[in-house]
């Protein structure tokens, strides 16, 4: 990333110009995939002699115990859901990703601010909050969209691990009901996204499609930004 | 969808009183607002009390994180603002709902004290707080550092705590001097704040009583409007078993 920068404002003593690696995002609303596929993609790269490292939404040390706790109805208010995902990203964004990107390793991120974003927009109906706290948090090279509509979605989830209480947006109270609330809240999730994709320029991957499919259609977007940048040494 | 909160920068809509303390570490603050409890209570209101880093969930990470040292700038500002959002969710904001009197020890400007020394950027913490109400009343006991620093050696507590010396920035190995240094820097946030929000300054340097007189009557002139209200005498209501506060250990 040879020119990191910011979102806004926030990590005023960490100078971001020395990152040598690549930062990629795979966004998406919950069960499209993404995990399964940042796995195909770090073995494909680490194939090609890449150094890879991937995080992932509440995976720090620090938070992701405390989150869990959170999630069981001990903290109920939106802005207290999104700081501490936003402490869970900043203290993987400090200790994990940054570090990292130093070392010249590519950063596969499972979600990204975008998801923050989304969350909170459907709850709030304000956007300029959230963004304003993830000031702080470094613009991807590449963010790449795994767009999945809302029936299909629905069927995948069923079909894999069922419905729970947070991916149906419940706290929502869109509906009594634990499937209709499902469609409603991830309807208005991909609606965000949708928008989004646009604003920030996403990559934006089909994920109906055939896993190999999804899977190539995700390396033709990543290997220009491998080529451009300095990460391979060969 | 819930409607957005008053902006920091506007007062709040809710018929009941938020009063709250600012200041450095041995300043006397704290006791302050404990005496004005005292006499709220003995005028009959029913007052709810709430702290800084105080919400269970949160103190217990904050907790780990420091033990650990794994907090940097960033992420020790987010904590203690969730640890605000989640205090002013669940304990501010329903008692002035409810037209009730709140004393907070400390609000958002120990934030923007605090972590603009720790070098976060000003305008993205006041951004971040953005969703807090205005207090009613804000008072900040001004004191010469060197005065609290006797107070926090030879008074109630005889101990300076690691970060309260901001020992994390590394200023000195030597935790008074240490904390000579952050607290001063602190302190100089402080007079900045006090005028871009314009807090009410009381002199820390004056005796208990005096302090807390004049702390009195500004209060009682600021209720003079207000109509108490109150629930069920002699009972705790509802509101106060569901959110009672956690005992410090």
């Amino acid at each position: 990333m040879e020119n990191a920068r910011f979102f806004g404002e926030g990590l005023t003593y960490l100078n971001p110009s020395d990152l040598k690696g690549k930062l990629i995002a795979i966004e998406g609303t919950d069960g499209v995939g993404r995990s399964t596929h940042i796995e195909m993609l770090q073995e494909w790269l680490e194939v090609q002699g890449y150094g890879v490292v991937t995080t992932g939404w509440t995976r720090s040390n620090l938070m992701s115990k405390t989150i869990e706790v959170a999630k069981k109805g001990n903290i109920l208010d939106r802005w207290s859901f999104s700081l501490l995902y936003a402490t869970d990203f900043a203290d993987r964004l400090e200790h994990q990703v940054i570090p990292a990107l130093r070392a010249g390793f590519i950063v596969l991120s499972d979600r990204y601010v975008y998801t923050a974003f989304a969350r909170d927009l459907v709850r709030s109906g304000d956007p300029a909050w959230i963004r304003n706290v993830f000031g702080f948090a470094l613009v991807p090279d590449l963010v790449c969209y795994l767009r999945m509509d809302v029936d299909t979605l629905a069927l995948r989830v069923i079909e894999s691990k069922g419905m729970n209480y947070w991916e149906s947006g419940m706290d929502l109270r869109l509906s009594g009901d634990l499937f209709d609330s499902f469609k409603k809240y991830q309807s208005l999730l991909i609606e965000e996204f949708d928008k989004m994709a646009e604003e920030f320029h996403f990559e934006v991957v089909d994920a109906r499609k055939s896993p190999e499919e999804i899977q190539n259609a995700l390396r033709s977007k990543i290997q220009p930004v491998l080529k451009n940048g300095q990460t391979m040494k060969a | 969808m819930t409607p957005p909160l008053v902006t920091f920068n506007h007062s709040h809509p809710y018929p009941g009183k938020l009063i709250i303390v600012e200041g450095i570490d041995g300043s006397g603050k704290s006791t302050q607002l404990m005496l004005l409890r005292k006499w709220l209570e003995s005028q009959g209101h029913n007052v709810f009390f709430t702290e800084w880093n105080s919400s269970e969930l949160v103190r217990d990470t904050t907790k780990r994180g420091k033990k650990s040292k794994a907090l940097t700038p960033t992420t020790f500002s987010l904590l203690h603002a969730t640890d605000f959002a989640s205090r002013l969710f669940h304990q501010i904001l329903p008692p002035l709902k409810a037209g009730m009197i709140v004393l907070a020890d400390r609000y958002a400007y120990t934030a923007f004290a605090r972590d603009a020394v720790r070098g976060v950027s000003r305008s993205w913490v006041r951004k971040v707080y953005d969703f807090a109400v205005r207090p009613d009343m804000a008072f900040y006991f001004r004191v010469p550092i060197e005065i609290a620093i006797d107070r926090l050696l030879g008074g109630t507590r005889a101990q300076i705590k690691y970060y309260e010396a901001g020992m994390d920035m590394g200023l000195s190995q030597d935790i008074t001097e240490s904390f000579r240094i952050f607290q001063s820097r602190i302190l100089a946030e402080y007079d900045k704040i006090v005028e871009e929000y314009g807090l009410i300054v009381m002199d820390a340097r004056r005796d208990i009583e005096g302090q807390q007189n004049e702390m009195r009557q500004l209060v009682s002139k600021a209720l003079a409007q207000y109509k108490p209200r109150r629930g069920t005498y002699g009972k705790r209501t509802l509101f106060w078993r569901r959110f009672d506060l956690p005992k410090p250990e």
